[in-house]
């Protein structure tokens, strides 16, 4: 158990970190701080991506970011490239959506001044 | 050539999505030609593939970045093997075929019906056509992390387009589909991840070959690993909750009934259905029988689940008061009917024939419901936009001014039930049959207790529209027909009576078609009973 904590403590801080954010937009009554535990949500699974292609040493040799140069070595340890295009792909993605989600509570609040889940409902509620 | 209809049936609307704003800086009102001639050229484009897949027998596959980026034979660790794809493949083939052409269709008939119901603006066409080529990756696109991009794309414009309605309300339903989206998405995400620290690719093909234990470096199936069933399960709640089933369908009413009217017709029939769309692909394919053989659980929990959104769904949607809540409901109980269909197809019980029934009718159902719930909420939109009436209760007595519309929603209705001979009822059939072949009796009174739910709640609206009189002191009858048109738009057209008409007999003319239809997606059949991951026709 302990050695899960040791060597794969990027494991155990996307956990953590997937849970806290999905908490956040679940359990916040604030509409931005939603957005906030959103974007630690979506950060968590770029964790976890990123830490899937670290790679620390193998066989003795030190593993190293995935710029080839021409007098490489078949099999010297390098980070695997995908899992990083594939988070800054996601990361694109998430801030198109953070943007969009912004512009919607912009709009929200000037049609209703308040951020609140709780007043919002009561206010529309009322009309 | 025709290796590169995938590619342009998804770059040629995304391109053109810029347009009507570029071309909008120097002139006002180009959008909706623009987006007619784009669709336009689009639909030419899947009927082209439809013609390569079905008549020709052809899987059309496309490697973007040529064949640097194809299948390489490789050797690793002394062993010549065949090698994972690197780049990433669009592949149509008998599956996503006729999603393609429903997609094309749909798109360029809720064009007509948006020129006069609106919303106008050049965004809107812009965001339009962003959807639609989204739409199209989803459906073509045969590498799973991509399949994230364009669900991500489809969701971004679709929150746009909510919103792009004037009222706060709109702005409200938009946030809460971004959040639940958007939390969908990721956990669609973390599966992916799963099974890409496993198996090292996101190819389907690859990742289904590597699951099954086909390459030289892997040790036997993967299928009875614990982060090959995480993986699974994440994938599924994902894509649950982007098609809408039960407990995470709450974006789903508000989202219909707050987003402008053509927005609510395109997104009806084709959002949800991409997502059941990949989620059937994901489960046959990638998975394949074999995984459910070694993990039942997690079938029985999809039927489960599924199966309480037929029940919920339909109860909910005989409740509601408003006519687009009511559809909106039902679109939850059908999309639960058709993750039945797709569970069933990989029940180890139903042997080869509860697969085959199973797949017609997702199949059938799946382009079956995108066509009854477009033509259902055009008529709603048309009826709102003409005579003013949102909720059943001002349905009363418009079938005598508005008899086209009304037959329309009499049709339409009685397809979602499932009454011979429309395609709701070959759908349904199929689905039935194959639930029967299973033998689990709950599922089969689940499928059969749908048809009667169903009734419930279109049996309701069609006795207000046709034999009730319209009392004299509500509001559509006290201020008859054509509220103020603000915006030049809001009053009815040939366009919004021709797309509500056209898809009620399109659903009877399929209807009779049955036949055409599971020939077309027998070679589907084939693949998953054989447990091979490309659908191939000829060979």
């Amino acid at each position: 158990m302990i050695d899960v904590f040791v060597a794969r403590y990027a494991y155990v801080l996307f956990a953590v970190l997937l849970v806290v954010g999905l908490y956040m937009v679940v359990a916040s009554s604030n509409l931005v701080k939603k957005v906030i535990g959103l974007n630690l949500f979506q950060t968590a699974i770029f964790l976890f991506f990123v830490s899937a292609a670290y790679l620390a040493e193998v066989g003795g040799k030190a593993g190293r970011a995935p710029i080839i140069p021409s007098e490489a070595q078949a099999y010297d340890p390098y980070a695997s490239p995908l899992p990083q295009v594939i988070v800054l792909t996601a990361i694109v993605v998430g801030v198109a959506l953070t943007a969009l989600a912004l512009a919607l509570i912009v709009r929200i609040y000037s049609a209703y001044g308040t951020l609140d889940e709780e007043t919002l409902r009561e206010v529309r509620a009322d009309e | 050539m025709s290796e590169a209809v995938p590619a342009l049936l998804i770059v040629l609307p995304l391109v053109a999505a810029t347009l009507p704003l570029l071309i909008g800086l120097v002139r006002q009102r180009t959008g909706w030609s623009i987006a007619a001639v784009v669709l336009a050229a689009e639909t030419g484009l899947a009927v082209w593939l439809a013609w390569l897949v079905y008549g020709q027998g052809q899987r059309v596959v496309h490697v973007l970045g040529g064949a640097t980026f194809g299948r390489k034979d490789v050797v690793i660790g002394g062993q010549e093997t065949e090698g994972f794809i690197v780049g990433i493949e669009l592949v149509a083939d008998a599956l996503s075929g006729l999603v393609v052409v429903l997609i094309a269709i749909v798109a360029l008939a809720v064009l007509a019906y948006s020129r006069r119901a609106g919303p106008r603006g050049n965004a809107f066409y812009s965001g339009y056509l962003l959807l639609t080529g989204g739409l199209m990756g989803v459906v073509l696109t045969g590498d799973l992390f991509n399949l994230f991009v364009f669900l991500e794309i489809v969701g971004l414009t679709t929150y746009a387009l909510v919103a792009s309605d004037d009222s706060p309300d709109a702005a409200v339903a938009a946030l809460k589909y971004l959040f639940v989206g958007t939390v969908g998405a990721s956990f669609y995400l973390v599966g992916v991840g799963y099974v890409f620290v496993r198996t090292g690719t996101l190819n389907v093909v690859d990742v289904s070959r590597s699951l099954a234990g086909d390459p030289a470096w892997i040790d036997g199936t993967l299928y009875s690993e614990p982060l090959v069933a995480a993986s699974f399960a994440f994938i599924a709640v994902g894509l649950a909750t982007k098609a809408a089933i039960f407990p995470l369908h709450t974006w789903q009413p508000d989202a219909y009934s707050m987003a402008p009217d053509a927005v609510t017709v395109y997104i009806s029939a084709l959002v949800s259905t991409s997502a059941a769309y990949a989620f059937a692909r994901i489960a046959w394919f990638v998975y394949t029988p074999a995984f459910f053989e070694v993990n039942r659980l997690l079938l029985d929990a999809v039927l489960v689940v599924a199966a309480v959104s037929v029940l919920a769904g339909s109860l909910l949607a005989a409740m509601q008061r408003r006519v687009k809540r009511t559809f909106a409901y039902s679109s939850v109980a059908q999309f639960g009917l058709l993750f039945i269909g797709i569970a069933v197809a990989v029940h180890p019980a139903g042997g080869e024939a509860g697969t085959r029934f199973a797949i017609y009718g997702v199949a059938i159902h799946l382009v079956g419901h995108g066509l009854m719930k477009a033509g259902l909420f055009a008529t709603a939109g048309a009826l709102a936009a003409d005579a003013n009436a949102r909720r059943v209760r001002e349905y009363a007595g418009l079938a005598k001014s508005h008899p086209f519309l009304a037959g329309a929603v009499a049709v339409l209705g009685f397809s979602l039930i499932g009454v011979p001979p429309t395609i709701g009822f070959v759908g349904k059939w199929y689905i039935a049959l194959a639930a029967v072949q299973t033998q689990l009796w709950p599922v089969v009174f689940v499928v059969f207790a749908s048809t009667l739910l169903t009734l419930l709640y279109v049996a309701r609206l069609l006795e207000t529209l046709y034999f009730d009189y319209a009392p004299e002191d509500t509001p559509a009858h006290a201020e008859p027909s054509r509220p103020v048109a603000t915006d030049g738009g809001r009053t009815l057209s040939y366009g919004m009576v021709a797309l509500a008409v056209g898809a009620a007999l399109a659903a009877v003319l399929l209807g009779f078609a049955g036949a055409e239809l599971t020939a077309a997606v027998d070679p589907v059949v084939r693949a998953v009973i054989d447990g091979v991951p490309e659908v191939v026709t000829n060979g």
